[in-house]
């Protein structure tokens, strides 16, 4: 920072400033959190400290986080999208069965499901601003209409509930290395979705710490009235959140296409709740306001350690529910101390 | 400012008024703003004070009567609109963001950005700078202009949000019960900054049920009782029990006191 601003942070701070701050981030919880199931399967999990382990983990914490950094922005300003995970099944499901049905190259499929998914993002965002009804509602009726919808037309165009495969059309080697290729580093494969993830991180970072939309959405998250009173959009705000879902969605989806070369039409539901238990783990506020992207991938990080560690360490998957659920309790504990200290430190 | 430019009124409201539905919440309200003035509006809850401050904002707009800004007759659309014709307002508990570092508020809605097409980014260490500086400038001295905002005292937000308001050059300020919620000691801190804001030549319009707080930096008084307007009275021209006495009632007080001295009489019930 500049000189005088450390010039005149003055002497009433005195040597907490350091350690205030560190406790004042959101991901502080999230972090030591980490580390803990780290540690824990390091100890307990004999290859869970392999190269190729930690592609592995890291491959399951990609394909929750690219959805966890929109969830968790949304999240920040104050709102919720039940319908993320089935959107991701949507996205899929209308890139391949566009690009079967109506033309001959995958790319084409590929573009009408981002349009497809913004529009989505900017429906629930549109009806929850309109309607003003709370988002659980708004979203809980696109997430059910969506998986309605994502079986209903499967079923009608394809006949059973997976969708005919797309491997041998054109366009489909290139949208497979883009959207789900391995990048072999030092012997061991990573998914590229590592890539998009870490890049989707990155970018929510920098909106929400460095740009006048990051301040938006903190504020209509925070005290929707007072950002309404001093000038900020809300209306476009939230829709533009929502949107920014449907881009995650599509990323995911086009991810789950090119993976293979069908979709399952029923997969997705559930996987609303796991994105938005990545947020919460990374220190999101339930109630808006506070977060950060970061966090989210942390949160991310610590489902792919624990869903892969479980079958590293040989034990029961069962076992794996109960792990996250004790976590989230544990983290939103933390959380609600951290808010505290932030809301009332004098 | 010299004394002419002072002599204009930079918001007059002439017999306004506004209906909720079949609901009237006000009816035939004037008021006045002159520049380096305070005009005090005072009522009881349910008076229409928020309604005339929502017309003032942009919040709403107003059924009859005139709206004058500057010696031009409008219709405020929106609270940007109003902003952007320089009326900030200042409400009592939606004035901030809680959990938003000092510095973020401070530029909510107008942050500075450097940097062309998708760099184009918050000036951060400009926004950082500037909030220390103007708080100082109204005597907060801030130890860590990041804290969030919720950490300061009720008194010390409104300031930010009074010098805020300073700071985007409004020429009008609209408080909203500024010190409804506040302490002794920090009515007082908030009533200097309100002087201060009037001495850098602003009109300010500041809504109270207060009238010892109204009487001691107001120009002039706006009375309202029902929707109504009950009184509009230049300084000079009224005492601060005589506004004390309107304020609570007038003559329905005489009644009240008459009514609630009548047990003192020690025995004699009845008369």
């Amino acid at each position: 920072m500049n000189a005088t601003q450390v010039k005149e942070a003055d002497e009433r701070l005195l040597h907490t400033s350091a350690l205030r701050k560190l406790l004042g981030r959101p991901e502080l919880g999230s972090v030591v959190g980490a580390v803990a199931v780290f540690v824990f399967f390091a100890f307990f999990a004999d290859s869970f400290l392999r190269a190729s382990s930690l592609s592995t983990v890291l491959y399951a914490a990609s394909t929750i986080g690219i959805m966890a950094v929109p969830v968790a922005l949304l999240m920040i300003g104050g709102e919720f999208d039940l319908s993320a995970g089935v959107m991701v099944t949507s996205s899929a499901l209308v890139s391949s069965m566009f690009s079967y049905q109506m033309t001959a190259n995958v790319w084409v499929g590929v573009g009408v499901s981002l349009l497809v998914t913004l529009a989505i993002g900017a429906f629930n965002g549109f009806m929850l601003t309109r309607t003003k009804l709370p988002s659980f509602i708004i979203t809980l009726g696109t997430f059910l209409m969506l998986t309605g919808l994502n079986l209903g037309f499967t079923k009608l165009i394809d006949g059973t509930v997976s969708t005919k495969s797309i491997a041998d059309m054109e366009g489909f080697p290139s949208a497979h290395d883009v959207f789900a290729s391995t990048i072999t580093v030092g012997g061991v494969g990573f998914k590229v979705t590592i890539l998009w993830w870490l890049a989707l991180v990155a970018v929510a970072s920098w909106i929400l710490l460095r740009t006048r939309a990051g301040n938006w959405i903190f504020a209509v998250g925070g005290n929707k009235d007072a950002a309404r009173a001093v000038g900020v959009p809300v209306t476009k705000t939230k829709i533009g959140l929502y949107m920014g879902v449907g881009l995650g969605a599509w990323i995911s989806g086009q991810h789950l296409l090119f993976s293979y070369d069908v979709v399952q039409s029923g997969e997705g539901v559930g996987n609303e709740l796991i994105y938005i238990i990545a947020a919460v783990i990374g220190g999101c506020l339930i109630t808006g306001g506070y977060g950060s992207a970061v966090g989210s991938a942390v949160g991310a990080f610590i489902f792919g350690m624990t869903s892969k560690g479980i079958v590293f360490a040989e034990w029961n998957p069962d076992w794996f529910k109960f792990f996250l659920g004790a976590m989230l309790l544990l983290a939103t504990l933390l959380n609600a101390w951290v808010r505290k200290r932030a809301e009332a430190t004098k | 400012m010299t004394q002419t430019e002072s002599r204009t009124a930079l918001v007059e409201l002439s017999g306004v008024s506004k209906n909720y539905g079949n609901v009237r919440a006000l009816e035939g309200v004037s008021l006045e703003v002159r520049a380096g003035e305070i005009t005090c509006v005072l009522g009881d809850n349910g008076a229409g004070k928020s309604t005339l401050i929502k017309i003032i904002a942009g919040l709403h707009q107003h059924d009859g009567g005139t709206l004058t800004l500057d010696g031009e007759e409008t219709r405020l659309s929106s609270p940007r609109e109003a902003l952007d014709r320089g009326i900030a307002t200042v409400y009592q508990d939606l004035a901030v963001v809680p959990l938003m570092p000092v510095w973020r508020n401070f530029f909510l809605g107008s942050e500075p950005r450097k940097g062309v097409g998708p760099f184009k980014r918050m000036d951060v260490e400009h926004m950082r700078r500037t909030t220390h500086a103007e708080l100082l400038r109204m005597g907060i001295d801030l130890r860590d202009v990041d804290q969030p905002i919720g950490t300061l005292s009720g008194g010390e937000r409104q300031c930010v949000a009074i010098a805020r308001a300073v700071y985007f050059g409004a020429k009008v300020l609209v408080l909203d019960e500024p010190t409804a919620a506040l302490g002794v000691k920090q009515s007082g801190v908030v009533l200097k900054y309100v002087a201060a804001a009037r001495d850098q030549g602003l009109g300010v319009v500041l809504i109270t049920h207060n009238p010892h707080h109204a009487y001691l930096v107001g120009d002039r008084f706006v009375l309202l009782k029902r929707g109504t307007m009950v009184g509009n009275h230049e300084r000079d021209a009224i005492t601060l029990d005589e506004l004390t006495r309107q304020m609570a009632g007038g003559n329905e007080l005489d009644d009240l006191r008459h009514e609630l001295q009548r047990p003192q009489g020690r025995g004699e019930r009845r008369e």
